[in-house]
C-alpha cells in the first residue's frame, strides 16, 4: 500500500488514489496529420520500464483532482509528485526532491 | 486426567484456575496460562497427529507458531477451525479438539499404510504416476485429495464478529521478546508513538522460556517491569496475541489481534473475535526471534523428538517436563541450557554433541548435575515403541569428512531433544523488499540492508547472545524515534546480563547414515512429508533452481511454509548440486507470515454491508406493489411487476402491450445526470461527443454517442442544453461515475484551459417517464403551465413547469418508440409526483413497467444499450450510426474511425435476427454461423447480443452483431446451439415503427 503525496491534500493511502497509466503521452495535436502508425504509438504503446516511472494519478476519494508521480517500479520509492502540466525533466535529474510540487501551468501533457 | 509431567512448582500458569479440555474424546485438565500443546505434554500425550503424506504418527515438535506437526481441528459445527497449532492455542474452559488427517483414530490410522509403502511414494510421484491418461487426472486427484489433507473447513456460516482498524504510530517493534523489550523502550522513552506486537499471549519471547539472568534477577523480571513501563506511557500501545503477518511497500504493515480466540466459543460471541490492524509506521524494528531447525537423522519426525528450545519453555514457561529419560543431540551451545533445564527438573539426561571441541564450563556444568556427555558423536537414527520414540542409536562423526567412525550405540530415552542451529525469523524482513544473505559461521540467513525504514534487531538479526540482542534492540528503538524525529530525551541505561560466550558450531546439514539406512525416513519438511531422499532425488532429476525444488518436492509449503525446514532444505540441496547454501538462495517469503482467517479479512464487509445499495425515491411504491428486482450496478430496479400468479413472460407482455396501447410508466431515476457548465461547456461536448453540439439551441436535448480515443463507444445518452451554458448530460444507469471520472480527466489532463465545471446530480432528481397513447393527455390533466402540443413542446425538446403542483423539468424524450415525457423533479418529491401520476392514470390503464419490459420495447425499436450490443470493440458505424459522427469537428476517436482496421467492410456490424420458428426465443450470446457443421470448429460470424419475446409483434425478435451484417440483410444463418440448430433470417434492426410516427406524436 503506497503512501501517496497528493499535491493537493497531502500523504493519503494508496487506496485513495486511481493509477492513469503512463504520464507525458502526447496526444498528437492535430490528429489528421499523423500515420495510422503514429497514431496507434499515441494510443497503445506504453513503456515498461524497470525504475524511474512517470505515471498519472488521480485522488479519486479525496480531491478527485489528476497530478503525475515519479516512481521507481523495482523499490516502489515515489521520488517525485508534480501537478499536470509540469514537464517531468526536472523531477527526474532530481531524485531527492521527493516532495516536489511545483506550481501547476496549464497546457497539455497528457 | 491428572498431569502427571507437570512440575509442583515454577512455570508462568496458574494453578488456582485449572482448566478441563477434551481432545479425541478424552477429557484432560490443565492449567491457565497453558496452551493446548503444554497441557497435553503435562499428561503425558505426545502423539497428537497424523502426517499429510505418509499418516505418520506425529508428536509436538515445537513451542511456538512454527510448528508443523501438531496442527489440530479445534471445537465444532460453526465454531470449528482446521489446521491450528496446538502450540499457539490457548487454553479455555471445555475446549474440545482432535486430530487430523486419521481415520478411524490417530492410533489406528489405516492411511499410515502410505508409509510401508513410502519407498514408492517418493518426490514427483504423484506427477509421475497419475498423468496418463491426461482425462483421468481429476478422478485421481479427487482420490489423493481425500487421502492426504489438512483439517476440516467449516460448513455452517461464521456466527463471529470480525472488526478492522487502522494505525499510525512512529516506530512500530514487533516482537516483545528481549530485543523487542529493549526497542519498545528506548523509543517510548523519547516520546515517540510506539506500538510493540507479540504474537504470543505472554511477553518475553525467548526469555520466557530459559533461565537467563538478567540485572541480577531472573530475566523474566526485568522483562515484566519493562512492560509496566511501557504501560505507563500514554504514547505506547502494547498488543499481545498480536500476529504481525505482513510488511507491505512504504512501511504498510498488517496484523491480526486475537481478541476473543482465548475464550470458551459460548462466551466470545458477545465481543470481537479477532481485529485486522493495518498499520502505517514511520519506523519499524523486526524483533521477530528466530527459529531452531531440527537435525536431519533417521526418524526424526517421531513423536517424542523434539526441538531443543521447545522442551525448555515447556519445562520453564509451563513448568511440565516433556520426558524422564532425555537425549540431547546437537550442534551448537544453545542446547546444553536445555539439558540443564531438564536435569533440575529431575529428569535424566545425556548429551550427544557433535563437535570435537566443547566449551570446558558447560562440560563443568554439565559434570556436577552428573549429565553423561557424548562429545563429537552424532544420533544417526530413533525408534519408536508405542508410537513414541525409546530407543536411539549413536556414533562417532569425523568433524571435517563429516563420516561416522566406529559402529553404532543404541540408548534408550523417551524423549529426545534436538538442535540444528537457529534460523533467523527474517520473514518480515524479506517481505519489506530486502534481501537476505548466507552467514556461513552462524549457520542461517541473516538480514542484508534494509529497503524501507526498518531495522532488524537481537536473534532476527542473528545476534543469538542475549547481551549484544538487548543492546542491538536498544539502539534500534532509539534510532528509529531518532530517526523519527523524536532525538531529545534520555533512553536510560542498558541493563547488565550473564552470558556465556558461544563457542562456534559446526554445520551439519544431515547426520550420514551407514550403509545399512536410507535417507527416506530423515524428515527435512514435517509438515509435507519431504525427506533429504527426496530432495536429493529432485536434484538427480534436474532441478537446480531452488525454487523448482520447492515445488517439485513440496517443501516449504503448507500452513507453516518451512520455518523449521527450509534452511536445511536448502543446504541438503546445495550438497546435491555441489554448490554452497550461499548460491542455492531462498525462496520468496511471502504473507501472510501465519495463517489468516478469512472471516478477518472480510470484516465487517459481508452481506449488506459487502456494498452499498442505491434505492431510488420511489422505492417503496416500488416494492408495495410487488415489484421484483434487478440489480443495476449498485441499484436495485424494478424489472417487472406480477400480478396475481403471472410469471415474469406473462408480466412483461402485459407491460409491454400496456405501455404501447394505454400508457406506461417507468422509474427512470437511476439514469446518470451530469450537470455541465461553463463559458466551453458547448465546446467540451462537441470534443466529448461524436456528434455537433453547438448548434443545439437552449430547450433543445440530442442524443449523443461518445467514444474512447481508439474509436470504441463506451457510453450514450441525451444531453439537455438548460442554457447558453449549461448542460445536463444523461448517462446509463452502470456508468455514470466512470462517465463523470471520463469528463474530469480530459478537462484535468488535456484540456485544463477549457472553462468548464461537472457535477453529479443523479441523486438530486428523480425520474418519471410515461408513455404511450395517452401519455400526452394524463400530462395535461397534472400541468397547466407547459403549451404541450407539438409546435411549442416538440420532440427532442424540455420545458420547465410544474407538474401535480411540484416544480419539474419535462423532457419529451423516447426510449420505447413511443410519445413520451420523462418528468424530472427534485428527489425529494418524486414519491408524491408518483403516486399522482397513477392515480390521474387510472383511468387510462396506466401500467407501471420494469427494465424488462423496457428491454423489450427499445429491441423492438432497435435502440442500443451501452455494455449490451457494445463491448468496447464496436464503433459508431458499426452500430449503424454513421450519421451521427461528425466530420465538422475533432472528436474523441475520430482518428481511430480512419484508421484501415475501423475500415474493414467484414466488422462486426449491428442487425437484426428473426428466427424461422417465431416463437423460438434465442439465448443472448449464441454464435452466428453460415453453415452449421457437425462438431466445432466452424467460422463463426457473430454473435446474439440482445434478444425477447415480443408481444406487440406476435414473434421474436433478436439483435446481433455480425460480420459485414448491413451488406447481409435476408442471408439465412444458423446458430448451433445445445439442444440442435435453430435457422434464422439476417434484417434491418428496427421492428417497429420504422419511421418513428410514434414517438414524433
Amino acid at each position: 500500500m503506497f503512501l501517496i503525496d497528493c499535491p493537493h491534500c497531502g500523504a493519503r493511502d494508496e487506496s485513495e488514489f486511481t493509477c492513469g497509466g503512463e504520464a507525458h503521452i502526447v496526444r498528437p495535436p492535430d490528429p489528421d496529420q499523423v500515420t495510422d502508425a503514429q497514431w496507434a504509438e499515441y494510443l497503445f504503446m506504453r513503456n515498461n520500464r524497470k525504475g524511474l516511472h512517470f505515471e498519472r494519478w488521480v485522488h479519486v476519494h479525496g480531491c478527485r483532482r489528476w497530478f503525475n508521480l515519479c516512481r521507481n517500479t523495482v523499490t516502489h520509492e515515489i521520488v517525485a509528485v508534480y501537478t499536470m502540466g509540469c514537464a517531468p525533466a526536472s523531477v527526474a535529474l532530481a531524485p531527492s526532491a521527493a516532495s516536489t510540487k511545483a506550481a501547476a501551468t496549464t497546457g497539455g501533457a497528457k | 486426567m491428572t498431569q502427571p509431567f507437570r512440575n509442583f512448582t515454577g512455570g508462568r500458569i496458574d494453578r488456582q484456575r485449572p482448566l478441563s479440555f477434551v481432545f479425541n474424546d478424552e477429557h484432560y485438565t490443565g492449567f491457565a496460562g497453558d496452551t493446548l500443546a503444554s497441557a497435553l505434554l503435562a499428561a503425558g500425550v505426545h502423539l497428537v497427529a497424523r502426517s499429510f503424506k505418509y499418516h505418520r504418527p506425529r508428536g509436538i515438535l515445537s513451542a511456538g507458531s512454527e510448528e508443523p506437526n501438531a496442527l489440530v481441528q479445534l471445537e465444532t459445527g460453526a465454531f470449528t477451525q482446521p489446521n491450528l497449532r496446538a502450540t499457539q492455542v490457548e487454553l479455555y474452559e471445555g475446549l474440545r479438539a482432535s486430530s487430523q488427517n486419521c481415520w478411524p483414530s490417530v492410533r489406528f490410522d489405516i492411511g499410515a499404510l502410505n508409509n510401508v509403502l513410502s519407498r514408492v511414494f517418493p518426490a514427483g510421484f504423484y506427477y509421475k504416476t497419475f498423468m496418463w491418461p491426461p482425462s483421468m487426472w481429476m478422478h485421481y486427484e479427487n482420490l489423493i485429495r481425500r487421502a492426504a489433507g489438512l483439517g476440516r473447513a467449516p460448513d455452517a456460516p461464521d456466527p463471529h464478529i470480525y472488526d478492522k482498524m487502522h494505525a499510525h504510530c512512529d516506530v512500530f517493534v514487533v516482537g516483545a521478546g528481549p530485543a523487542g523489550l529493549a526497542a519498545a523502550l528506548a523509543a517510548g522513552r523519547t516520546g515517540a508513538r510506539v506500538i510493540i506486537a507479540d504474537e504470543q499471549f505472554d511477553i518475553g519471547g525467548s526469555l520466557s522460556g530459559a533461565r537467563d539472568v538478567i540485572d541480577d534477577r531472573p530475566a523474566m523480571q526485568w522483562a515484566s517491569k519493562g512492560w509496566e513501563e511501557l504501560a505507563t506511557m500514554s504514547n505506547v500501545r502494547r498488543m499481545l496475541r498480536t500476529s504481525v503477518f505482513a510488511y507491505y511497500d512504504h512501511n504498510y504493515l498488517a496484523m491480526v489481534e486475537r481478541t476473543g480466540d482465548h475464550l470458551a466459543p459460548g462466551t466470545r460471541l458477545a465481543q470481537v473475535r479477532q481485529r485486522l490492524w493495518k498499520v502505517r509506521a514511520r519506523q519499524v524494528v523486526l524483533a521477530t526471534g528466530a527459529h531452531e531447525r531440527p537435525l536431519v537423522f533417521r526418524n526424526n519426525d517421531l513423536p517424542g523428538v523434539m526441538l531443543a528450545s521447545a522442551v525448555s519453555t515447556y519445562v520453564n514457561r509451563f513448568a511440565v517436563r516433556c520426558g524422564d529419560h532425555a537425549v540431547v543431540c546437537t550442534n551448537n551451545d544453545s542446547a546444553w541450557s536445555t539439558a540443564f533445564d531438564l536435569s533440575d527438573a529431575g529428569s535424566v539426561v545425556s548429551i550427544v554433541d557433535a563437535r570435537e571441541h566443547i566449551d570446558t564450563g558447560l562440560l563443568a556444568a554439565a559434570s556436577t548435575r552428573g549429565i553423561e556427555v557424548f562429545v563429537q558423536h552424532v544420533v544417526v537414527a530413533a525408534s519408536a515403541r508405542r508410537k513414541r520414540v525409546h530407543r536411539v542409536e549413536i556414533a562417532r562423526l569425523h568433524n571435517t569428512s563429516l563420516e561416522l567412525l566406529g559402529p553404532l550405540r543404541p540408548m534408550r530415552c523417551d524423549l529426545l531433544c534436538m538442535s540444528g542451529g537457529w534460523s533467523p525469523a527474517v520473514h518480515l524482513h524479506s517481505q519489506s523488499g530486502a534481501r537476505v544473505v548466507y552467514d556461513a559461521p552462524r549457520c542461517c540467513f541473516v538480514p542484508d540492508l534494509a529497503v524501507q525504514a526498518a531495522r532488524s534487531a537481537g536473534a532476527a538479526n542473528g545476534t543469538f547472545d542475549l547481551d549484544f540482542a538487548i543492546s542491538e534492540g536498544r539502539e534500534a528503538g532509539k534510532s528509529a524515534a531518532a530517526d523519527a524525529g523524536f532525538r531529545r530525551r534520555a533512553v536510560g541505561a542498558a541493563p547488565k546480563v550473564d552470558v556465556r560466550r558461544m563457542q562456534p558450531m559446526l554445520a551439519l546439514w544431515q547426520v550420514p547414515l551407514p550403509p545399512t539406512m536410507q535417507a527416506n525416513k530423515s524428515f527435512v519438511d514435517f509438515q509435507n512429508d519431504v525427506t533429504a531422499a527426496d530432495i536429493q532425488l529432485s536434484a538427480r532429476e534436474g532441478y537446480r533452481s531452488v525454487e523448482h525444488t520447492k515445488r517439485y518436492t513440496t517443501t516449504g509449503m503448507g500452513t507453516d511454509q518451512g520455518k523449521t525446514s527450509n534452511v536445511n532444505a536448502l543446504a541438503i540441496l546445495g550438497d546435491a548440486l555441489g554448490s554452497s547454501i550461499a548460491d542455492v538462495g531462498t525462496t520468496t517469503f511471502r504473507a501472510p507470515y501465519t495463517p489468516v482467517t478469512f472471516g478477518v479479512l472480510a470484516g465487517r464487509d459481508l452481506g449488506e454491508l459487502m456494498d452499498p445499495v442505491r434505492r431510488t425515491a420511489m422505492f417503496s411504491w416500488h416494492q408495495a406493489n410487488g415489484a421484483m428486482w434487478e440489480d443495476v450496478g449498485q441499484w436495485k430496479r424494478p424489472r417487472y411487476y406480477p400480478r396475481g400468479d403471472e410469471n415474469m413472460h406473462a408480466a412483461v407482455n402485459r407491460e409491454c402491450l400496456a405501455a404501447r396501447h394505454c400508457i406506461g410508466i417507468l422509474d427512470a431515476s437511476t439514469l446518470g445526470k451530469i450537470d455541465i457548465r461553463g463559458a466551453d461547456a458547448a465546446q467540451f461536448l462537441n470534443r466529448i461527443y461524436t456528434n455537433g453540439w453547438t448548434t443545439l439551441a437552449p430547450g433543445r436535448c440530442r442524443y449523443g454517442l461518445m467514444c474512447t480515443d481508439d474509436g470504441m463507444v463506451f457510453d450514450d445518452g441525451v444531453t439537455v442544453r438548460m442554457a447558453d451554458e449549461h448542460f445536463l448530460m444523461h448517462t446509463t444507469s452502470g456508468n455514470a461515475a466512470h462517465v463523470l471520472s471520463w469528463l474530469e480527466e480530459w478537462l484535468q489532463t488535456q484540456w485544463p484551459q477549457l472553462q468548464v465545471y461537472c457535477n453529479s446530480v443523479t441523486e438530486h432528481w428523480a425520474t418519471a417517464s410515461i408513455c404511450g397513447r395517452f401519455a400526452r393527455v394524463l400530462l395535461a390533466e397534472l400541468n397547466d403551465d407547459i403549451d404541450l402540443s407539438d409546435d411549442a413542446f416538440p420532440f427532442m425538446s424540455w420545458r420547465a413547469g410544474t407538474v401535480a403542483g411540484i416544480p419539474a423539468r419535462v423532457m419529451r424524450v423516447s426510449f420505447t418508440g413511443e410519445l413520451s415525457y420523462e418528468i424530472n423533479v427534485p428527489a425529494d418529491y418524486a414519491l408524491a409526483l408518483w403516486q399522482a401520476l397513477m392515480n390521474a392514470g387510472a383511468r387510462y390503464g396506466i401500467t407501471a413497467f420494469g427494465t424488462e419490459t423496457m428491454h423489450v420495447l427499445r429491441a423492438e425499436k432497435g435502440f442500443i444499450i451501452a455494455g449490451q450490443e457494445t463491448d468496447g470493440t464496436v464503433t459508431p458505424v458499426d452500430l449503424g450510426m454513421g450519421r451521427m459522427v461528425s466530420k465538422a469537428k475533432d472528436f474523441i476517436g475520430r482518428r481511430s474511425l480512419a484508421r484501415a482496421d475501423s475500415l474493414r467492410a467484414d466488422r462486426k456490424q449491428l442487425v437484426g435476427l428473426l428466427t424461422d420458428d417465431p416463437h423460438l426465443v434465442l439465448p443472448e450470446g449464441a454464435q452466428v454461423v453460415e453453415r452449421s457443421l457437425a462438431a466445432p470448429p466452424m467460422p463463426m460470424i457473430g454473435h446474439v447480443t440482445s434478444s425477447y419475446w415480443s408481444e406487440n409483434l406476435g414473434h421474436s425478435i433478436a439483435l446481433a452483431l455480425i460480420n459485414g451484417g448491413r451488406q447481409r440483410h435476408g442471408e439465412q444463418v444458423e446458430l448451433p446451439l445445445q439442444h440442435g440448430v435453430v435457422k434464422a433470417r439476417i434484417c434491418d434492426p428496427v421492428f417497429f415503427d420504422p419511421s418513428g410516427a410514434r414517438m414524433n406524436g
